[in-house]
């Protein structure tokens, strides 16, 4: 009989994991929202000859359209963020009630929650929004909208199965004998638990974001140009790789240090769950 | 195989790989050929680590420190790995306590059979080998995969994959935990007979003192690493030497002594009052038509093997489990079946308490939280006046009040399930219902707590009180009721019922549960 | 532990035997298929049934009333939604799946090859990936917390992290372009020539694949192993005598091959949706490009074919993993 030993708020080790991480994201975050502000250039206009080198002025050269690369990276990066982290927020707050809902409901609804969740895992996160993306045009809501729908099953699956399990346990055996209501039940004893479960679920979430819409930007299906986007810098200036490769680079890097970032988080928080909480059996 | 001193074990020390504590301190002992030798202590004293120790074994994050174990002449502890990989293969082997995750659930009975066939030997062996545990000497058992056996059947297994080899040395640790009373007696009787017909060596390690009553020729007392007493099996358990060892004899719950409780005779006024009831799931009944009675200041028993539906009786009157038919009544007034129907009165005066000790508290809350608890749950008191009931409750079960602030991971399986009790005491509860509480306990713990119910018993609660063993049901309750297959078989005064059983199965019970002094000697 | 009537009737009867396995297969297929078809209701119902003048929208807006009128009675959307859906999905089953409005040809000619392309690329990076995974997955669990393994481990927690388009552009910078130019960075062939006569076009988009795939596969198969060699029974069988490769083998790895099995067919999936992605990176014509293209001219049955056909796959590949974990799992200890 092994004994979960997780303790109230007990303060997180913080592994190289974590740290890098943490590291990862704040950088990220510092250069996609305060970027825009220290941008020298704007960015559209246009300085120099397309693909040109670095210069003292630019350092990273110059992009497709003659635009300045630094200019562009360091506003490209807000709305692919924003969307992202309200992607992934509204993903895992959506996909942790559903599958709160569906460990506590009858096995018919269970049952039918759990089928609907399988309609939208039948699709592959891209896929389905350029499904919609086709049709009703790349508006950044809609995106997020998709994006986020996209996470709710898998965070779902996971927060029915470990609220199932708390579930069945003892204390809340004991809780119930006691006459406590099911909704203080959820709140006290069943949400505290999942609580690092949910977490690590959402660095990974995050971290899709991220790929997902950026995907979607170096598609064409995402920001539009001439708007300045990390992803839509890959696309545009891919077709000079050989002769100006900064001009994708450093979008890459940018997109590259934030999901890294985020699954070292997850992987961190992962490691934290699994050392104090011991392994269930 | 040198007759005298087969086994030898010299200052045998095994510790934790990671700090160096010491699990096993300096054991020492020898064993002739053919000698049962019974290791007893409770959790944590590292006679699981000892076993394994003496095939030159250890868990991945112990290590052995020193010491020898000389087997043949030859110390097991200096062989190269592929020596003792043949020594394991040929001379000794091993018996663990949960046979149905130590077989592969992947490879078939055969194959795994077939692997510790000795050099020269075939499949006659292994069916000769089978039908001596009681299995059946087919080519369709050994077909089969482990999971498709029943729990007995895997332990036969396991003790038949022992046996092929004829070992010089075999351990057993704990092979019948879990197991019920019937099959533990099988196996035990095997193991005797199997250790006789081969001459092998034993060593059983138990923390069940009437099991290792019952198969030892010597016993040596296990506490903290140290081996405290040893010797022949009769004198230790008889009469024993150290403090420590009859302190556990004393633990032992007797199966024919005189009980405590019996000495405090219940009032006349009934509080809980049963009938009829019947409970099932889904499509199966697994209670049906029972009635009982609790009088206050009682404890009343409710003893019966796994599937007797005992656990689904308890939970039906405490409201967690539905009912199909009957009543429950406290102080006269009907129950509810579903304890969110009943009144926070009615929720008050009956409790319960869970058998898992590591599972029925909140891992999230302290101790003092969960005690508080329903206190603010059932409306009964909330700040000052209810810090000061928890207090009042915990030195009832005489728990250290600086545990409060304490989280379950810190307590002890014995302190944990004091606090369950604590936190049941503080409604003022007029019934307790206990399912199993002390089966997950090691005896001496359990003592303690069986002696904090008794206390209890004669401060005017009643308890009903779960349990599978008989000699517990002797030491708490006044009376008893048998089930079996969800009916009562047999009830009565417990003193009447244990003295002069009247129903077969009660008296199957009886003989099946291993009193220390009815099986000191039966070897 | 029992535990009915206290849970809430939803997750407690979870292992209620009623009905032959073989009963609850059949009920998953069934399950499945009711959702194959919602799919194609998904499908056709974005695509055809939303409000919006979807001729205008694909002639754009400078098309005159006639034009559109003339493409509103050629893609049938004058008949009712029900009719529509009915006919389109009797297509489909028949194997007829429209005609492209940009070539004028069947949607079935012209996705053929592009299927066939994009199977050889999903098909040769699972070839590697799977064996591969295994491999590093048995040897790194041997060699728990070695030097390579942390390395290993540190490697992938990266690259596992990096978007596919990510992936593969820094592959292209690395190998195709800037750094070491071996391959080249684009993979056009000319449609209807066999992708295997390419091989040099084919390296980098399946070197992206198979990296993605296998840093996710091989940390599963360690774990799994990992978790098979700290159970009881391999500790029973070293205290049989058994020798350290026959334990690995016989006794260790059927065990931890059905986790390992069950999660190729997740990244066999979920490489379909990177294969959209990476398709477009290399300019591969498969049936990712044809997607991407297909939405820019508002071909809308290519469109349809193409998101059906890889839904449709990745489904049938979550079913059967789910269905393999329902029938070897054989209890995580």
């Amino acid at each position: 009989m092994s004994a979960p030993r997780a303790g109230r708020g007990r303060s997180v080790t913080w592994t190289w994991q974590l740290i890098v991480g943490v590291t990862a994201i704040t950088m990220t975050c510092l250069l996609a929202f305060v970027g825009p502000f220290l941008a020298p250039h704007s960015t559209s206009e246009i300085l120099g000859r397309p693909f040109g080198p670095p210069e003292p002025g630019a350092l990273l050269g110059f992009d497709v359209l003659g635009r300045d690369v630094v200019s562009r990276l360091l506003s490209g990066g807000l709305s692919l963020v924003t969307m992202a982290t309200i992607a992934a927020s509204l993903g895992t707050i959506v996909g942790a009630f559903i599958g709160l809902v569906a460990a506590s409901a009858s096995p018919r609804v269970d049952a039918v929650i759990m089928r609907c969740l399988d309609l939208v895992l039948a699709f592959p996160t891209i896929v389905l929004a350029l499904l919609f993306v086709a049709i009703l045009g790349a508006h950044p809501a809609l995106i997020v909208g998709i994006v986020a729908l996209g996470h709710t099953p898998s965070v779902a699956r996971i927060v029915r199965g470990a609220a199932g399990s708390i579930v069945s346990r003892d204390y809340v055996a004991w809780a119930r004998s006691i006459g406590m209501r099911w909704s203080t039940i959820m709140t006290r004893e069943v949400i505290p638990n999942i609580m690092s479960p949910l977490m690590v679920e959402f660095g990974l979430r995050l971290m899709w974001s991220v790929g997902s819409i950026a995907a979607l930007s170096f598609l064409g299906y995402g920001i539009q140009p001439p708007a300045a986007d990390w992803g839509l810098m890959v696309s545009e200036n891919k077709s000079a790789l050989s002769q100006q490769p900064l001009s994708v680079v450093a979008p890459i890097l940018a997109i590259a240090v934030f999901t890294i970032g985020a699954n070292l988080i997850a992987e961190g928080l992962a490691r934290h769950v699994a050392r104090t909480e011991g392994r269930s059996r | 195989m040198s007759a005298a001193g087969a086994i030898q074990v010299d200052d045998l020390r095994v510790e934790r790989s990671a700090d160096s504590t010491p699990i096993v301190h300096g054991v020492s002992f020898t064993l002739g050929a053919g000698e049962v030798l019974g290791i007893v202590g409770e959790s944590g004293s590292g006679k699981s680590t000892l076993g394994l120790a003496l095939l030159g074994f250890t868990k991945p994050g112990a290590r052995v420190a020193g010491g020898s174990v000389r087997i043949g002449g030859r110390d097991i502890m200096s062989l190269p790995g592929d020596e003792l990989r043949a020594l394991r293969r040929t001379r000794l082997s091993y018996v663990p306590q949960d046979p149905g995750m130590s077989l592969n659930p992947a490879l078939t009975v055969g194959r795994q059979l077939r692997e510790v066939l000795p050099p020269g030997e075939g499949l006659q062996r292994i069916y000769d080998v089978l039908g001596e545990v009681g299995l059946p000497a087919t080519d369709a058992l050994l077909a089969r995969k482990p999971g498709e056996l029943s729990g007995g059947q895997q332990q036969r297994v396991g003790i038949a994959m022992a046996v092929i080899p004829r070992p010089e040395l075999i351990v057993l640790d704990e092979p019948t935990t879990g197991l019920d009373v019937t099959t533990q007696l099988m196996v035990l009787d095997l193991v005797a007979d199997l250790t006789r017909e081969y001459g092998m060596t034993a060593v059983y390690i138990s923390h069940d003192l009437g099991v290792i009553a019952r198969v030892s020729d010597t016993v040596a007392v296990l506490k903290d690493g140290v081996i405290v007493e040893h010797g022949p099996a009769t004198g230790v358990l008889r009469a024993p030497g150290e403090p420590y060892t009859r302190s556990l004899m004393d633990a032992v719950p007797s199966l024919h002594g005189e009980s405590r409780t019996r000495r405090r005779p219940p009032e006349d006024a009934t509080v809980l009052s049963v009938n009829g009831l019947a409970a099932g799931y889904g499509n199966t009944t697994v209670l049906r038509d029972v009635s009982l009675d609790v009088r206050r200041g009682e404890c009343v028993a409710i003893v019966g093997e796994s599937g007797s539906g005992k656990s689904t009786l308890s939970r039906t009157i405490i409201g967690l489990h539905g009912r199909d038919a009957g009543r429950v009544r406290l102080d006269g007034v009907d129950l509810a079946a579903s304890v969110t129907r009943r009144s926070v009165a009615e929720r008050r005066a009956m409790q319960y308490v869970f058998q898992n000790p590591y599972a029925s508290l909140q891992p999230r809350r302290t101790v003092g939280e969960s005690i508080e608890l329903p206190l603010r749950q059932l409306g009964i008191a909330t700040g000052a006046a209810a810090r000061e009931r928890v207090r009042a409750a915990v030195e009832r079960v005489h728990l250290d009040p600086e545990l409060l602030s304490r989280f379950p991971a810190d307590l002890s399986g014995g302190q944990r399930q004091r606090v369950a009790i604590a936190r049941s005491l503080v409604c003022d509860p007029r019934v307790l219902v206990c399912d199993e509480v002390t089966s997950a306990l090691d005896v001496t713990v359990q003592a303690a707590v069986l002696d904090l119910l008794q206390e209890l018993l004669a401060g005017g609660l009643s308890i009903l009180f779960v349990t599978h063993n008989m000699a517990v049901v002797n030491e708490i309750s006044h009376r008893v009721v048998v089930l079996r297959g969800g009916v009562i078989v047999e009830e009565g005064a417990t003193d009447a019922v244990l003295r002069s059983p009247q129903h077969e199965y009660t008296r199957t019970l009886m003989s099946n549960t291993l009193d220390v002094d009815g099986q000191v000697g039966v070897r | 532990m029992s535990t009915t009537a206290i849970t809430p009737p939803g997750v407690a009867r979870r292992g209620s035997r009623r009905g032959a396995p073989a009963r609850r297969l059949l009920w998953r297929l069934g399950g499945g298929l009711v959702v194959l078809f919602a799919v194609s209701v998904v499908v056709f119902a974005v695509t055809q049934a939303l409000p919006g003048d979807l001729p205008r929208l694909i002639l754009g807006t400078d098309a005159d009333e006639v034009q559109i009128e003339a493409l509103r009675l050629q893609l049938g959307l004058d008949r009712p939604p029900l009719e529509q859906y009915l006919s389109w999905l009797g297509g489909v089953l028949t194997g007829d799946l429209g005609t492209s409005l940009g070539s004028g040809r069947p949607v079935a000619e012209v996705l053929g090859f592009r299927i066939l392309n994009s199977f050889t690329l999903i098909t040769i990076s699972m070839l590697i990936a799977v064996p591969l995974s295994m491999v590093l997955g048995v040897l790194t669990a041997a060699r728990r917390d070695s030097l390579g393994d942390r390395a290993l481990l540190g490697f992938s927690m990266v690259t596992n992290a990096l978007p596919d388009f990510v992936l593969g552009t820094l592959l292209i910078v690395l190998l195709g372009t800037t750094v070491l130019p071996l391959f080249p960075p684009v993979s056009l062939f000319p449609p209807g020539d066999l992708p295997w006569w390419y091989p040099a076009q084919l390296v980098l988009p399946v070197m992206t694949l198979t990296i993605m795939a296998v840093t996710y596969l091989y940390r599963l198969v360690r774990s799994s192993v990992i978790d098979v060699l700290d159970s009881e029974y391999i500790q029973m069988a070293r205290l049989k005598g058994l020798a350290g490769p026959v334990v690995l083998f016989r006794h260790a790895l059927p065990n931890a091959v059905i986790p390992a099995i069950q999660a190729s067919s997740i990244v066999f999936a979920v490489s379909l949706g990177g294969l959209v992605v990476i398709e477009n990176l290399f300019a591969f014509p498969g049936v990712g490009s044809a997607l991407s293209s297909a939405i820019a001219t508002h071909d809308i049955p290519v469109l349809q074919a193409c998101v059906l056909l890889i839904a449709a796959t990745f489904f049938v590949c979550n079913t059967i993993a789910d269905l393999l974990s329902a029938r070897f799992g054989w209890g995580n200890r």
